[in-house]
């Protein structure tokens, strides 16, 4: 039994939701590369209207994908993968580091006593 | 899982005071734990400082100011966590404190480190710190980016 899993479901949900649409994938993947874009940026060359693009950035925003930043009369929408995801994977690069560390301070004491 | 702690522990099948000679000579830790030479003796109050060997921070000084040494069994020392960038004053900063313990076994010694005290570390400095290692982040964008441009 596993009484966290239900709840990453739930929480993975709008996620997957929201990136199941080509326009928005489209949207995450251009963002993740190009870094934080204006809606003009983000329209030049699409397909689609400017109210499209918006109502797709506001899905992926609900879900947490996305966010924006007013900028004078301009909104800057950027890649958010969340300040508590932030924080549990600095926790994991700390840890991981530990790790490493401690891996070569077994060596360390270990080898030198092969001889015993 | 707590947020506010590591913990890790590990079975060195070797004596207690071959694995404090290690944990607590400026000599030795300076090899395992991956820093240059240290300035210092691990004395409580002492204020320590090396440079990083660790491959890509070699840019960085790793700094500590020792808590309490309790012969063969406890050393402790307080630090700024994840401070990689050179161009940031972290002195006015939480640090977090790191504790190492030594049992003595049947096996060997059981060494303990636990690092707390990231719960004071503002959550914006947690982020920020990890986006200095996206690399899986940046990975999994690149792969969607090859997906819908396919």
């Amino acid at each position: 039994m596993s009484p966290a899993s239900p709840t990453a479901a739930a929480g993975a949900a709008p996620v997957f939701a929201a990136l199941g649409d080509r326009t928005r994938l489209a949207l995450v993947a251009r963002l993740g590369t190009a870094g934080p874009l204006s809606i003009a940026q983000l329209t030049s060359g699409a397909p689609v209207t400017r109210q499209a693009i918006t109502k797709h950035l506001n899905v992926l925003a609900s879900a947490g994908l996305v966010r924006d930043r007013r900028r004078g009369r301009e909104h800057i929408w950027e890649l958010d993968i969340g300040p508590v995801e932030a924080a549990r994977r600095y926790l994991e690069q700390i840890s991981l580091r530990w790790d490493e560390a401690l891996g070569r301070l077994k060596q360390l004491v270990e080898e030198p006593a092969e001889d015993r | 899982m707590s947020t506010d702690r590591i913990e890790k522990s590990i079975l060195l099948r070797v004596s207690r005071s071959r694995v404090w000679h290690a944990v607590s000579t400026a000599q030795e830790f300076a090899a395992w734990f991956g820093v240059g030479e240290i300035d210092g003796e691990f004395v409580p109050g002492a204020s320590l400082s090396a440079r990083i060997t660790h491959p890509g921070y070699e840019h960085l000084t790793w700094n500590v100011t020792i808590d309490q040494v309790k012969p063969e069994s406890f050393l402790s020392f307080r630090w700024h966590p994840y401070a990689v960038d050179p161009t940031v004053d972290y002195s006015d900063e939480p640090t977090t404190l790191v504790e190492f313990l030594l049992e003595e076994t049947v096996e060997g010694t059981r060494l303990t480190v636990v690092e707390s005290g990231f719960d004071s570390i503002p959550l914006a400095r947690r982020a920020e710190a990890f986006g200095m290692n996206e690399r899986g982040w940046s990975e999994q964008i690149k792969n969607i980016a090859r997906y819908v441009t396919s």
